[in-house]
């Protein structure tokens, strides 16, 4: 969606904690993203390499972990792991699915010197 | 530098900012004419970091602070969202003349023009225009300014028309209360399963143009069907802003989310 705005996020992160816990260069970074942030990887990793250009994570290796979508079901009245958002409950075929998570976008950790 | 969130003016245009950015007529504020064309609060020895940081964190912290200032003033804020077209601007300057004698301002978002405010002002309403430049939504940032530029009333109601766009604004929280999707019957009844995000993160649903209906083809218990298979606890409300169809409903689940808001203000 709107992966470049998401990178011109992470520099600034990355901008901060350059200064906060002086380093001059990240060497990778890791992302944990839910199966229903709406982020488009391919899109995100070309929007990083040049987002990060003259930042501390220029060339930085981007590592993106996948988090699972979750939802909840409202006939089980528990919280189930889905792949898509319409998909039905896995163990009891309700439809009757509120999203509870998976929408995640965080910056993990970095690898810095 | 900005005094209130420390922006460098990075690409930022507000008008009648008093500072930094760029003062053009009205109050509108411009946004995106960075180099990336975007705007993103959220977005300014070999050891291992752990940073645990959502990239919207900093987006997050704006929208904080502007929940905190309507709530210190009991003010209503409502996100519209919905694609280009749908009759958002139509349906709020509809709602603004049935609303009177409610305090109210306008917060409109659009990549170009301050057209939609001009229309907003023409009610009576004070409204202010953000452009987003190439920038796909509105952010807490451009929020928090566009609400220095308007005097909220206590127990008022803000609409925040944000960029049309079925994707993007579902992430970026703005401090509003509620996020109301608006549909055209135009639009189709498959519109809420393919754009699922957005209408997850709706309290309401307005299924606007329904004077239309009986010639698109258009089955508006499908239309309802399909928002709910996305969001179960979706409230969904059908109005026509243009013949007034269903407005009066509007117009007292507004009135009733005002008083709601006001009063547990006071109970504060």
């Amino acid at each position: 969606m709107h992966e470049m705005a998401l990178a011109e996020g992470i520099r600034g992160i990355v901008e901060d904690q350059a200064r906060a816990q002086s380093f001059d260069r990240v060497t990778r970074l890791r992302l944990e993203i839910g199966a229903f942030a709406g982020v488009e990887k391919p899109a995100l990793t070309f929007a990083f390499d040049v987002v990060m250009r003259g930042s501390p994570a220029e060339g930085a290796d981007l590592v993106i972990i996948d988090l699972p979508g979750r939802a909840f079901c409202a006939d089980c009245i528990e919280e189930k792991e889905i792949a898509g958002r319409l998909d039905p409950c896995p163990d009891c075929g309700s439809g009757r699915m509120m999203p509870s998570g998976g929408d995640d976008m965080r910056i993990k950790d970095m690898e810095v010197v | 530098m900005c005094t209130v969130c420390g922006c460098d003016g990075d690409g930022a245009t507000v008008e009648a900012h008093g500072h930094h950015h760029h003062h053009q007529h009205h109050g509108d504020i411009h946004f995106g004419h960075g180099p990336a064309g975007t705007e993103v609060p959220g977005m300014s020895q070999e050891r291992l970091i752990e940073i645990e940081t959502s990239i919207l964190s900093k987006n997050d912290r704006y929208a904080a602070a502007n929940r905190e200032r309507l709530n210190a003033l009991g003010a209503l804020a409502l996100n519209l969202v919905s694609s280009p077209g749908s009759g958002k601007t139509t349906l709020l300057c509809r709602t603004i003349e049935m609303l009177e004698g409610q305090p109210l301002a306008v917060i409109e978002g659009d990549q170009q023009t301050s057209a939609d405010a001009d229309r907003i002002r023409a009610t009576g309403a004070p409204a202010v225009q953000v452009n987003t430049g190439k920038g796909c939504h509105l952010d807490g940032h451009m929020v928090g300014h566009a609400m220095d530029h308007l005097s909220l009333a206590p127990g008022a109601l803000l609409f925040i028309e944000n960029v049309g766009n079925l994707v993007c604004p579902a992430a970026f929280d703005l401090g509003e209360d509620a996020k109301v999707a608006i549909l055209s019957v135009t639009e189709g009844e498959d519109k809420p399963l393919k754009y699922p995000d957005m209408f997850t993160a709706s309290r309401i649903a307005l299924l606007n143009k329904t004077d239309l209906a009986p010639y698109c083809d258009i089955d508006l218990d499908t239309f309802e069907t399909n928002l709910r298979r996305v969001n179960p606890e979706i409230e969904i409300l059908r109005v026509s802003a243009k013949t007034g169809e269903g407005m009066d409903d509007w117009v007292a689940w507004l009135r009733a989310a005002a008083a709601a808001k006001s009063a547990r203000q006071a109970a504060e």
